[in-house]
């Protein structure tokens, strides 16, 4: 019984891998459709766990405790942050994960190469020249694993870091992009020699420039293309996970690798293009601080009990949440100041920009969380007509998304995104902490507008006032 | 053993495959979408178990051990977050709270 089973174990840890690839084709698939996207999430894990449990019934398999230990601290971990996170913290957790996923393929590529070194160094005992004991086109994708796997890891946790808040500044001096070019063309060079000369002081410093390079690289970055580089590292770690898995014959890692790297590169564009950025001028590119003209004119403020007035009062109110409204867990406390306007029989929208809040989709994921119906949410294309019969168009965080300077100034860094045509509205409400620039850091002409007046304070509060005057009505 | 041109049909199948399923998505899904992706390439936990299932020096066990717990962070983390985002997309129930039945 025991030794037909041995016989027949190799094949069936062959088909979990092969089951596992198709789930997570077909998982990827369904989750790209708004109706079967739950599900999708689902069949991809229950390809992962095929997977894993197939995993361990390999043969020769040993440090099972050590695998055990590290499988199982980290899930738990991982679950337990997962399940914690504000909703509105999740984009730097995905940044989180997936720089996890980059630096374990770099980890196995550097693995491969030490224990290929070591082979090395047994085969030259017996004779053979260095050139002669090495295996060849494996070891080049254990290289290039390696090096964009680390790029993945440094630079995720960056990105990290900053939507996290820890990394508010950019950083950048001269020169910069031809110093970070030199270091990724020198480390490449030097990983390229390594498929001739493979030895284990290289290794080291071949990981290491790999890791700075991904952390120069992403430095200088503002937060508000993070969405995008972080898109970017995920097709990266796809990449990477892909040429691991052609390093260690692994049939499901290869598939679903490249299938990400494809999928993420894709996704990546679609990113980029809703921002009306390219990816060169992401990674390269500086946006923000000069550049455009100055704008004339002074901000007006509103108090909470004339705004509520002004919006109770008022026939049709479009509501522009951005990202000033995730990070105070305003939404909540929006829907409810929405639920009081409809009751009065004011006719309310929210229109949502692409790329408003950290990522696009964040919106939309937020106020489905705070229960308001979808047919409320429109997308830009939608409303950018109506905004001419609106009465009240209500700012709550949001700034570049709704700076006309994107349709009037050419020497602005927006110039040509997108944007809502808030400046259309009849009367616009801004709520915002302060008197400063945005995350790109490019003055708004609709604040100076001479229809537009400014809530001051925390989204949260700002809100639970105009409620109160709602309430005093 | 993979031959060389095996795998290079099936990166180049999976790189098609994958491009056409995001060829045409919704904006909503982008961020979901990443990521379902970012837990779809944790498959690197079943690589960094073999590797470390393999390892015989210390400094491949230390290499294995860092890289089962990254890739088992991916995986979970990955998958738990996913699952948050597309529990959003749930079809509305009626509200057991509210009076009427809303919509």
């Amino acid at each position: 019984m025991m030794e037909t089973l041995n016989e027949y174990l190799p094949f069936l840890i062959k088909s979990s891998y092969f089951l596992a690839a198709i789930l997570f084709i077909t998982g990827l698939r369904r989750m790209s459709a708004p109706g079967t996207a739950r599900g999708g999430i689902v069949w991809a894990g229950v390809g992962m766990l095929v997977a894993t449990v197939a995993t361990f019934l390999l043969p020769d398999m040993h440090n099972m405790v050590l695998i055990l230990a590290a499988l199982v601290s980290s899930t738990v971990l991982a679950w337990v942050s997962g399940k914690k996170v504000a909703m509105t913290d999740m984009p730097q957790m995905v940044a989180l994960y997936n720089g996890m996923g980059g630096g374990s393929a770099a980890f196995i590529g550097a693995m491969a190469l030490f224990n290929a070194v070591d082979h090395i160094d047994a085969c030259s005992m017996a004779g053979g020249s260095s050139h002669d004991c090495l295996s060849g086109v494996p070891m080049v994708f254990a290289i290039v694993g390696v090096y964009i796997g680390a790029i993945s890891l440094s630079g995720s946790l960056v990105a990290f870091g900053k939507l996290q808040g820890w990394i508010d500044k950019r950083f950048t001096f001269p020169g910069q992009h031809y110093f970070n070019g030199l270091i990724g063309i020198g480390t490449l060079a030097l990983g390229l020699y390594l498929t001739q000369d493979l030895n284990a002081q290289y290794i080291w410093i071949f990981f290491g420039l790999s890791l700075l390079l991904g952390l120069l690289m992403t430095l200088p970055i503002g937060g508000a293309d993070m969405p995008v580089v972080i898109s970017l590292y995920n097709a990266f770690t796809g990449l990477a996970v892909s040429f691991e898995g052609f390093v260690l014959q692994n049939e499901a890692m290869i598939i679903a690798g490249m299938l990400v790297g494809a999928a993420g590169t894709m996704l990546t564009q679609h990113m980029a293009k809703a921002m009306n950025r390219s990816l060169g001028s992401v990674l390269f590119g500086s946006m923000g601080g000069s550049g455009g003209a100055a704008i004339e004119g002074e901000m007006k403020e509103i108090q909470a009990q004339d705004a509520a007035i002004q919006m109770a009062y008022a026939d049709r109110v479009v509501i522009i949440p951005g990202y000033g409204m995730a990070v105070a867990q305003a939404q909540h406390k929006l829907w409810e100041l929405t639920e009081m306007l409809m009751e009065r029989g004011v006719d309310v929208k929210f229109a949502i920009h692409p790329v408003a809040g950290r990522m696009p989709g964040h919106m939309n994921v937020l106020l489905a969380e705070a229960g308001v119906p979808y047919d409320l949410i429109e997308d830009m294309e939608d409303i950018n007509g109506q905004f001419s019969q609106t009465d009240v168009a209500l700012v709550i965080g949001a700034n570049d998304v709704v700076n006309p300077v994107a349709k009037t100034d050419p020497e602005s860094p927006i110039y040509g995104m997108p944007i809502l045509n808030v400046d259309e509205a009849k009367n616009s409400i801004v709520i915002k902490r302060g008197k400063g620039t945005g995350f790109a850091g490019i003055q708004n002409a609709l604040f100076f507008a001479e229809n537009n007046k400014m809530l001051y304070g925390d989204a949260q509060d700002a809100i639970a006032k105009l409620i109160q005057g709602l309430k005093a009505l | 053993m993979i031959d060389g041109f095996i795998a290079l049909y099936i990166f180049a199948l999976a790189a098609i495959l994958g491009f056409e399923i995001i060829r045409k998505v919704p904006v909503v899904l982008h961020t979901p979408l990443m990521s379902g992706s970012n837990f779809i390439h944790g498959i690197v936990l079943v690589g960094a178990m073999i590797a470390l299932g393999h390892a015989d020096t210390t400094l491949e066990k230390v290499f294995g051990f860092i890289a089962v717990f990254l890739g088992a962070g991916n995986a979970a983390g990955g998958y738990v977050v996913t699952e948050r985002m597309l529990e959003m997309f749930k079809p509305r129930v009626k509200k057991e709270d509210k009076d009427g039945e809303g919509s």
